[in-house]
């Protein structure tokens, strides 16, 4: 597929996806969104722009081989349920930082539940986009 | 010999010696147990019990093993696989002793298994040959399939006990012989033991068991691991012998195979395998001595069992001594060696003495005692004695072709260049011999030592031990023995008629070793027919019949256990609702009918999209984006794949009704089961949980997103790590090439 | 609704279970994805239906106030639907690399692994 305005129309959307699921990630805990979501979000933006430029331009636009994201978020998450064993917690049981809290905000929540999405996040997009890259690669 | 050689000489003579040390402690009557919790929900534990029987056992396994260590690190020197070797004997005395000592059944049966699978390397150690494998793979299924039923039997034991443990069992009188388990229960564990312990009609693994290098013969399969059978019907003898049913199982069986292998090892002319017919009366006698529970049979049970370990250990190392030295083991080519190899020569001498039952030697005290205990059976001690009387005068015999006429017969001429053997092959044949002497002249050395303990275990208070005497007086055992010993010297006179005669009828004779091919080659094609019948390697049956049991249990269990379909009146529901359920439906069906790739996926497409509205009408904005977002995906790569595919060709649906009953039974099951489900109540606890913790505990207001990444990251956790091993595989399935997979 | 959702699944169902006995791999995998969603779909029903009202917990507020929809069931479709993605893509692959080796869709004819006996 070599028109212009598809390619043109899908390097943009990638763009907006890509922020979007940044977005959907972050706001999750608290409003429809979260890991999975987003994961899948980038993951369709980056299979769009796969169609439309090929698989070729798509993985150099993702710059790391998706196989390997999809490991590195496995890793992360893993991580985040370990982390845990730090404070002396049972594994998996959320740690929380609130930068800047007063009486009334809870100021900037950091917390190993975001880490742990964090790697839902990258696992979905990692898998989704081997797979897809890889099929578009064998037809 | 190297160093090396002798580390499992010294594991197994320190483990004697430790054993040894508490001959004081239990001796005097006390036992000994230990235990550490293994599984405590299942009652298993590693439990250490320790009384005269288990001592026995230990000191004869720790011992003789020590001993024919020795002897292997001389006899397999330089051979190829001599660590593997002392590998597996090592392992194998040490599960054996694991068996003596455990208390707990469950654990015994481990070790029990043990033995087999270690029995089954030394078996088939020479794996070059054909026989060899054969007879070991021969061996495992035999013990195998028994240790199996022991297992059961074990079970039965310890539900209807409470208790996996032997020593609390036997504790409790009558608690398996009044049960009605009883039955199943003796025959599983008789099961476990006749096959351990070759009883007929499952002995003819022993004799092919002789495959083995010759250490592994005198030690496993004749001193230690088939007695294994002997030591459960010991060991479980206070919780089950005394019916009737125990006494003439065990008597009739061990008469049996006392008689029938007495006779058949003097068909035998290879000494190797006339000593292993022996060993299997010897366990016929012990059989046949454990279904008693008078003083008499049971000290003549407990004696035999070491006089016999100690002689046919040393007659087997003589065997293999022969079999080293001169290359053959063929009872009509040796003669005359005691000049060359005098040492040798004495150590058999005096075993065979304690085999034929010679005075003063312990075989003499053993085969009195065995007369003795026969007058005492409590049924037809005639029959029992007469059997007795047979396979004694078949030992004088056999001792006398085993162990005579190699060394002194002048019927032929001895090989020449015969040297003596070097003196680690000596010292086993030597010492045990020497102690059966020593223990005939000495026999209350014995006695107080290890039988009385041992009777004390096996029959406990109810009967003191019968005195161990050289000389007990004028009685019917003695002329019993002397009627042996004539009995027995004109066998061995006539020994080359009888062999004659009874090479004749066996070879004419129906063989269990060809009816164990038959059924093994019955076996191999039974199971080859059932897998030819349920796997036919057709995708569409394996479906259907998959489909048809879902759709045969779940429609019975409706019929049987329902109350009938809830009260459905016309539902009211909005326009929405009947729109997306109208385009579900019609994405369905699309699918369902077309023949066209493109439409088939646009079906899938709008099914799809129904279930995302269905999601966002119903308060499940995650869920539908999700859902819309695979969708997309499915679509795209259906896309990029199928369309690579051929075209869909028609099934027609009357060559289809089968599929079409199926498919629609299994719907309205479906559709009538969620009917019911969501007519009654349901239980929002766990809901609940989530709803107030949510906030509260995990900081998040999108109570599934919380579910997900914290209530249950450790679900989520395996759900991604699903997602990738998914990615992995495909990628595998996509990079390999198609051109190799093609014949 | 629940009523209704209940027979669609069970036309899904038979739908899918009549697609998947097809000869054909293709129909097989188009079955596949129908009997997901009607899984899906179950876990979901079975969880109870209720418009307009998402698991969300209000700002400045504790817990939801009122009833909202079932969270629980929510929180199981949605990983199922990705996992069931992952299987689809799978199931997708191993028919499209099983039509490249053995040039057919015919589930009868796929005999490499347990060929046919020959008598």
């Amino acid at each position: 597929m070599n028109s212009v305005i598809l390619i043109a129309g899908a390097r943009l959307q990638a763009v907006l996806l890509l922020v979007f699921s940044g977005y959907m990630l972050l706001r999750g805990h608290n409003a429809p969104g979260g890991g999975f979501i987003g994961g899948l979000i980038a993951a369709t933006g980056f299979v769009v722009y796969a169609i439309a430029c090929g698989t070729q331009d798509a993985r150099k636009a993702l710059r790391f081989d998706p196989g390997s994201i999809a490991g590195a978020g496995l890793g992360i998450a893993l991580l985040a349920g370990v982390m845990a064993a730090l404070w002396g917690d049972a594994l998996f049981t959320g740690q929380w930082l609130f930068i800047g809290a007063t009486e009334d905000s809870k100021g900037i929540p950091l917390s190993t539940v975001l880490i742990f999405d964090i790697g839902v996040y990258l696992v979905v997009l990692g898998a989704i986009l081997s797979i897809a890259f890889s099929l578009e690669e064998a037809v | 010999m190297t160093p090396a050689g002798l580390i499992p000489v010294a594991i197994a003579g320190g483990l004697f010696i430790w054993f040894a040390q508490m001959i004081p402690v239990i001796g005097s009557g006390n036992t000994l147990r230990y235990v550490w919790e293994w599984v405590p929900s299942l009652g298993v534990n590693v439990s250490i019990y320790i009384d005269g029987l288990s001592l026995t056992f230990a000191l004869l396994i720790t011992g003789i093993g020590a001993l024919v260590m020795l002897y292997s690190a001389r006899y397999l020197a330089g051979h190829v696989h001599q660590a593997r070797f002392s590998l597996y004997l090592t392992s194998f005395m040490l599960a054996m002793i694991g068996l003596v000592l455990s208390d707990n059944m469950l654990a015994l049966f481990v070790f029990w298994e043990l033995t087999t699978i270690t029995s089954y390397l030394l078996i088939g150690f020479s794996h070059d040959t054909a026989k060899a494998r054969r007879s070991a793979l021969q061996a495992l299924l035999m013990t195998g399939i028994g240790g199996l039923a022991l297992l059961a039997g074990i079970i039965l034991i310890g539900t209807t006990a409470g208790t996996f443990e032997m020593s609390e069992i036997n504790a409790m009188p009558g608690v398996l012989t009044g049960s009605v388990m009883y039955l199943p229960i003796v025959l599983l564990v008789l099961a476990g033991a006749f096959t351990k312990s070759a009883q007929m009609p499952f002995h003819f693994w022993l004799p092919n068991a002789m495959a083995a290098p010759t250490p592994v013969s005198a030690y496993l399969h004749s001193a230690t691991m088939v007695k294994a059978g002997v030591y459960l019907m010991a060991r479980t003898h206070p919780s089950l012998a005394g019916t009737d049913f125990w006494l003439w199982t065990l008597t009739i069986a061990g008469a049996i195979t006392m008689v029938f292998a007495s006779v058949m090892a003097l068909r035998q002319t290879d000494l190797k395998l006339a000593l292993a017919y022996t060993t299997l009366m010897a366990l016929g006698a012990l059989t046949l001595l454990l279904g008693n529970e008078s003083g008499y049979t049971i000290t003549a049970a407990a004696t035999f069992l070491i006089v016999h370990s100690l002689y046919k250990a040393a007659l087997f190392l003589v065997v293999g001594i022969l079999d080293a030295q001169t290359g053959t083991r063929d009872a009509n080519s040796l003669f005359g060696l005691a000049r060359a190899m005098p040492i040798t020569a004495t150590a058999a001498a005096i075993a065979a003495f304690s085999m034929a039952g010679f005075p003063p030697f312990l075989g003499f005290i053993g085969k009195e005692l065995k007369y003795a205990g026969a007058i005492a059976v409590a049924s037809e001690p005639i029959f029992v004695a007469g059997a007795v009387l047979i396979s004694s005068a078949l030992m004088v015999a056999i001792a006398g072709i085993v162990s005579f006429r190699p060394f002194w017969s002048r019927s032929g001429k001895p090989i020449a260049g015969v040297k003596e053997a070097p003196w680690p092959m000596l010292v086993g044949p030597v010492v045990l011999a020497i102690l059966g002497a020593f223990f005939g002249i000495f026999p209350e050395t014995l006695a107080i030592t290890l039988v009385n303990p041992t009777v004390a275990a096996i029959i406990g208070g109810a009967e003191p031990a019968k005195e161990l005497k050289l000389w007990a007086g004028v009685n019917l055992p003695l002329f019993l023995s002397i009627a042996t010993f004539v009995l027995g010297f004109s066998i061995y006179y006539y020994k080359q008629k009888l062999r004659t005669i009874l090479i004749d009828l066996t070879t004419r004779g129906p063989s269990f070793d060809n009816g164990w091919d038959k059924l093994m080659a019955g076996v191999a094609a039974g199971s080859k027919a059932l897998t030819r019948t349920i796997q036919t390697g057709v995708l569409y049956h394996y479906m259907l019949v998959t489909f048809a049991t879902a759709l045969a249990v779940l429609a019975a269990t409706l019929w049987f256990r329902s109350t009938g379909i809830p009260a459905m009146g016309f539902p009211q529901v909005a326009l929405w609702d009947w729109l997306v359920f109208l385009l579900v439906l019609m994405g369905a069906a699309l699918t369902l009918v077309t023949n066209s790739r493109i439409t088939a996926i646009a079906g899938l497409g709008v099914v799809g999209i129904g279930m995302a509205m269905i999601f966002i009408l119903y308060s499940a904005p995650d869920v539908a984006i999700t859902q819309l977002l695979v969708e997309t995906l499915v679509v795209v790569l259906f896309a990029a794949a199928a369309l690579k595919l051929p075209h869909l060709t028609a099934e027609p649906l009357r060559k289809r009704w089968v599929d079409a009953v199926v498919a629609v039974g299994l719907g309205v099951v479906t559709t009538v089961i969620l009917l019911k489900v969501t007519a009654g109540p349901i239980d929002r606890e766990l809901t609940t949980f989530f709803e107030t913790a949510s906030w509260p505990q995990a900081f998040g207001q999108n109570i599934v997103n919380v579910i997900l990444v914290d209530f249950r990251a450790l679900d989520t956790f395996g759900e991604i790590a699903v997602v990738l091993i998914a990615a992995i595989s495909i990628f595998a399935l996509l990079k390999s090439k198609p051109e190799e997979e093609k014949q | 609704m629940e009523q209704v959702l209940s027979v669609l699944i069970g036309i899904l169902v038979a739908s899918a279970v009549y697609l998947m006995l097809a000869r054909n791999l293709l129909r097989f995998l188009f079955g596949l994805i129908l009997l997901s969603n009607a899984a899906n779909l179950t876990i979901f029903v079975a969880g109870r239906l209720t418009p307009g009202a998402p698991p969300l917990v209000p700002d400045g507020l504790d817990a939801p106030v009122g009833a909202v929809a079932n969270a629980l069931p929510q929180a199981l479709v949605l990983t199922a639907i990705v996992i069931g993605f992952g299987l689809f893509a799978f199931a997708l692959i191993l028919a499209f690399r099983a039509y490249q080796s053995l040039g057919t869709l015919n589930t009868d004819e796929m005999r490499v692994a347990e060929p046919e006996e020959i008598k």
